[in-house]
């Protein structure tokens, strides 16, 4: 009865995670969605511990051991969840896949362990079931250290490391791990079965530091998701070690779904994918062309003021700066300061403006600005030839020209939003210093183009106030 | 070659599903907007975390003198919880700044 009772839960919960994805492309149903797949997931669990029949029809032992390690699990998820901020999401979203696919390699781990101690019986330890642990265990620990560095790099902990001939070498790696991993499956009753599963598990976690080192800048968004889908293909290894069907169709979705993101993701940027992973993107900077440097001028707080002030039209194409400044709150206050002076106030989001796609989106629905405002940008740049100032927060590298000029520039080819066609480009930075993925925005020297610089939050309270005072 | 067909039909019924959930993978999120992408990624990260049930399964089965596969499988479901409760639990932060801004 009880087997039933589970299996008929696992296939709800299968439902859930499906329906829970589907609300999600829904911005009204989404935190539904969420939540479904979230009920799903904790009765699911919950079954699994109470009801789950071991093949010799016995249930499962050890639940203090279990309830242990949920109870400090769930407090210090939601611990961390409550408490990161906003900006921080992105890192947030890493460390916890990388903790998905720690998990996962450990499942391998043990069943390797088990397989081994009952001397690897043949009819356990088939080539498939071999493919799958070995999949396991390096799909994980990929999963595992190159989100830790993806998460290093995001809250500025880890610099970009590339030497010459990275990729040889991270090819040679990957290489060895997977030949190691069918030599001995070759031959499982050798001696050194153990100690070279244990060097398989060690090229993995390496292979997946020097994978995501060299990628920096822009790229990060691609490399977070591509991780995203490998720790849900890990988790399907597991899903198939136990035959069970929820943790493996949940782990296909999440793979699946993790892998169109990641394309959708380069599409915006223009990339390939194979581009990303081979070409180092900031690693080098040699290729950055510094040739269109020369004098930048600066306007004054309240010569912009007057400038916006009087604008019909007035777009603003908020970046990392103003996650990082926490300016979302009063980037609206201008919003609505404008507005009553009769200025027609929108927003210009590219899709991989901040860190992660939608990352704007959410910072400024976190500050109450309206959906309608935000334009994506095919419409924005259909916008700036009937704009008359173009407010720059912070964003560098979508708005760098050398994406469409400059072929030798890294960023070449990746459709940028056309600021330049408006009438007046206002740039809000900290310094002159170049973007996240160092390059020299040759935008920044243009005649149109006008710089104001200092901290987003600062520079927008002191627009405000000017904006009151005319 | 013979012990991968005889490998493929053993497991026929995970092959099935393996198809068939990677083909409704890419439709479901096909239709997600760029607004979404964050959430949406934070969400399937979370769902990922099913392979806390594999590690549930590991300790469960765990002889209680196994200190080796206790000690691996508390840390397996340790992790897995973190990684479902937290993405869970941001995912849903992210979207209630939405709905907040659903309401006029």
């Amino acid at each position: 009865m009880g087997v039933s009772i589970l299996a008929l839960i696992y296939i709800i919960a299968a439902v859930t995670f499906i329906m829970g994805l589907k609300m999600m492309s829904n911005p009204a149903t989404a935190r539904k969605g969420n939540m479904v797949a979230g009920v799903g997931m904790v009765t699911a669990i919950l079954g699994t511990i109470f009801l789950y029949r071991n093949p010799d029809g016995s249930l499962l032992q050890n639940h203090i051991w279990i309830f242990g390690a949920i109870a400090v699990g769930t407090l210090i998820g939601i611990f961390a969840a409550k408490k990161v901020k906003m900006t921080a999401m992105p890192e947030m979203v890493s460390l916890f896949n990388g903790l998905g696919g720690a998990s996962a390699t450990l499942i391998s781990v043990i069943e390797f362990n088990h397989l081994a101690d009952l001397g690897f019986p043949a009819d356990a330890s088939s080539v498939g079931t071999m493919a799958i642990i070995f999949a396991g265990v390096i799909l994980g620990n990929i999963t595992f250290s190159g989100s830790l560095i993806a998460w290093g790099k995001l809250s500025g902990k880890v610099k970009d490391f590339a030497f010459k001939g990275q990729h040889i070498i991270n090819m040679i790696l990957f290489g060895a791990a997977i030949a190691l991993s069918i030599f001995i499956t070759a031959d499982l009753q050798a001696s050194a079965t153990v100690i070279l599963f244990y060097i398989v598990f060690l090229l993995a976690l390496i292979y997946g530091i020097f994978f995501v080192l060299p990628i920096g800048g822009a790229d990060m968004p691609v490399v977070i998701s591509l991780l995203n889908s490998l720790s849900g293909l890990s988790a399907a290894c597991g899903g198939f070690l136990y035959d069970n069907k929820v943790v493996f169709t949940g782990g296909i979705l999440v793979g699946a779904a993790g892998t169109i993101l990641t394309v959708l993701m380069c599409k915006a940027m223009n990339r390939s994918l194979v581009n990303v992973l081979i070409g180092s993107f900031g690693g080098g900077g040699k290729l950055a062309a510094t040739g269109e440097q020369g004098q930048h001028k600066e306007i004054s707080l309240n010569d912009a003021a007057v400038v916006m002030s009087y604008a019909n039209k007035v777009l603003i194409v908020p970046g990392y700066g103003l996650a990082v400044a926490q300016a979302q709150h009063t980037c609206h206050e201008l919003e609505k300061l404008l507005e009553i002076k009769g200025v027609q106030v929108k927003y210009a989001i590219h899709p991989v403006a901040g860190r992660m796609p939608g990352h704007m989106n959410v910072l400024l629905a976190e500050a109450d600005v309206s959906y309608d405002k935000l334009l994506e940008m095919e419409e924005a740049n259909d916008e700036f030839t009937t704009t008359d100032v173009v407010l720059i927060l912070g964003a560098n590298d979508v708005v760098n020209p050398a994406a469409k000029t400059d072929p030798g520039s890294p960023i070449y080819g990746m459709p940028i939003l056309d600021v330049e066609l408006a009438k007046n480009v206002v740039v809000n930075k900290r310094s002159m210093k170049p973007g996240y993925a160092g390059i020299e925005n040759g935008l920044f020297y243009r005649p149109k183009t006008s710089m104001l610089f200092g901290d987003a939050k600062k520079v927008l309270q002191d627009l405000c106030g000017e904006i009151k005072n005319l | 070659m013979e012990s991968i067909f005889h490998w493929i039909s053993a497991n026929e019924q995970m092959v099935y599903i393996l198809i068939l959930v990677i083909f409704l993978g890419f439709i479901v999120i096909s239709r997600v907007p760029t607004v979404l992408h964050t959430p949406l990624m934070s969400h399937a990260n979370a769902i990922s975390g099913v392979v806390i049930m594999g590690a549930i399964i590991v300790m469960g089965r765990a002889a209680a003198d196994n200190y080796i596969a206790l000690i691996l499988g508390f840390l397996a479901v340790l992790l897995g919880t973190i990684n479902v409760v937290g993405g869970f639990v941001v995912t849903d932060r992210m979207l209630e700044m939405f709905k907040k801004k659903k309401a006029p």
